[in-house]
């Protein structure tokens, strides 16, 4: 019984498909289309043209400034909600970079608390229907990484001095294999900001991709096309948790990099 | 490049590159697999392991990661 069901409606879901389908049904949204910069005062793009990435980013900072400031301004003893979210985040960030930069990287606190409310409220705000994800342009994360990058190598080197290439010199290895092991780790010193700022924008930009194309399904299916809205639904709720987990993990590889710079022997 | 044959390729090649995504689904899985089986035998020492687990992800994540790159290029910049 249940079976014939389904195949019922999984006929009808094929038939009706058929017959409403509007014309160019597979194309109804192209999924990279939520992608494109575009200026909000008209005109081209110009370096200084006012677009949508400018505008989700600066509201990123006004809510990072609402969360963290006028959020926890009253100092409350008993916290309210907004300041109970701020302090929960502080401390989860302190503790963070403690645990894996160690005492001397709690310096550098503040960047990578910077660095991690700005990425996760980016993200957030992507998720908003209609909005514009700003991570997912390598372009932003690129500048975040390189930041990092070019912030732990210069650290390294004023802490250290040229005790910071050792970092690249393996000395538990056999001496005759050390050349060869320092080759590949210069070449995974390098690659490190592409991958870093990579896996930022790939998982945001895929993710909201996949859930524009569930939604362009409903143009091919007729009287059924409400039924993506399930899909939706599912994978917007793993997107909300990749929106935290990736900007966790830049934060986390930022106290890693840290973490080599100030203590760069193996 | 032009043509229609350019363009298999890199319809045929962004395919290819596409496996490197399951690879990397392999090896994150071997991460988290791991992990949940030392800390179902050691559930106390578990949670100070969880930023490890997260490092261990990412790094195998990346090489996925970069076949990606490859896809979006041969799709979108060749």
């Amino acid at each position: 019984m249940g079976k014939l069901f389904f195949y019922v409606a999984l006929a009808l879901v094929v038939v009706s498909g058929v017959l409403f389908a509007p014309e160019h049904a597979a194309l109804a949204i192209h999924p990279m289309d939520q992608f494109n910069v575009a200026s909000l005062t008209g005109g081209a793009v110009s370096t200084f043209a006012i677009t949508n990435v400018t505008l989700w980013l600066a509201l990123a900072v006004i809510c990072v400034f609402l969360l963290m400031v006028v959020g926890s301004s009253r100092r409350a003893i008993v916290p309210g909600r907004a300041q109970s979210i701020a302090e929960l985040t502080y401390g989860f960030i302190y503790k963070m970079v403690e645990d894996v930069a160690g005492k001397d990287g709690v310096k550098f606190f503040p960047y990578i608390m910077t660095l991690f409310m700005f990425i996760l409220m980016a993200n957030f705000l992507g998720l908003i229907p209609m909005s514009f994800t700003t991570t997912s342009h390598i372009a932003v994360t690129a500048i975040l990484a390189g930041l990092v990058f070019f912030t732990v190598t210069i650290v390294g080197f004023v802490k250290n001095g040229v005790g910071f290439l050792g970092l690249f010199w393996v000395s538990s290895a056999p001496l005759a294999l050390r050349p060869i092991l320092a080759i590949i780790e210069l070449i995974s010193y390098f690659v490190r900001p592409v991958s870093h700022s990579i896996r930022l924008a790939g998982n945001v930009m895929a993710g909201h991709a996949v859930l524009k194309v569930f939604a362009g399904f409903a143009g091919a299916l007729g009287l059924f096309s409400f039924l993506p809205i399930f899909a939706i639904t599912a994978v917007y709720a793993l997107e909300v948790l990749v929106a935290f987990i990736q900007a966790y993990v830049f934060t986390i590889l930022t106290c890693v990099y840290l973490k080599d710079a100030l203590h760069p022997s193996h | 490049m032009e043509g229609d044959i350019a363009q298999l390729g890199q319809f045929i090649g962004a395919g290819l590159a596409a496996i490197g995504s399951g690879a990397a689904a392999i090896g994150v899985g071997h991460v988290a697999g791991n992990f949940l089986a030392g800390a179902l035998r050691n559930p106390s020492a578990a949670a100070g392991q969880t930023a490890t687990l997260f490092i261990g992800i990412a790094f195998a994540e990346a090489l996925g990661i970069f076949s990606f790159l490859v896809a979006l290029l041969l799709m979108f910049a060749v």
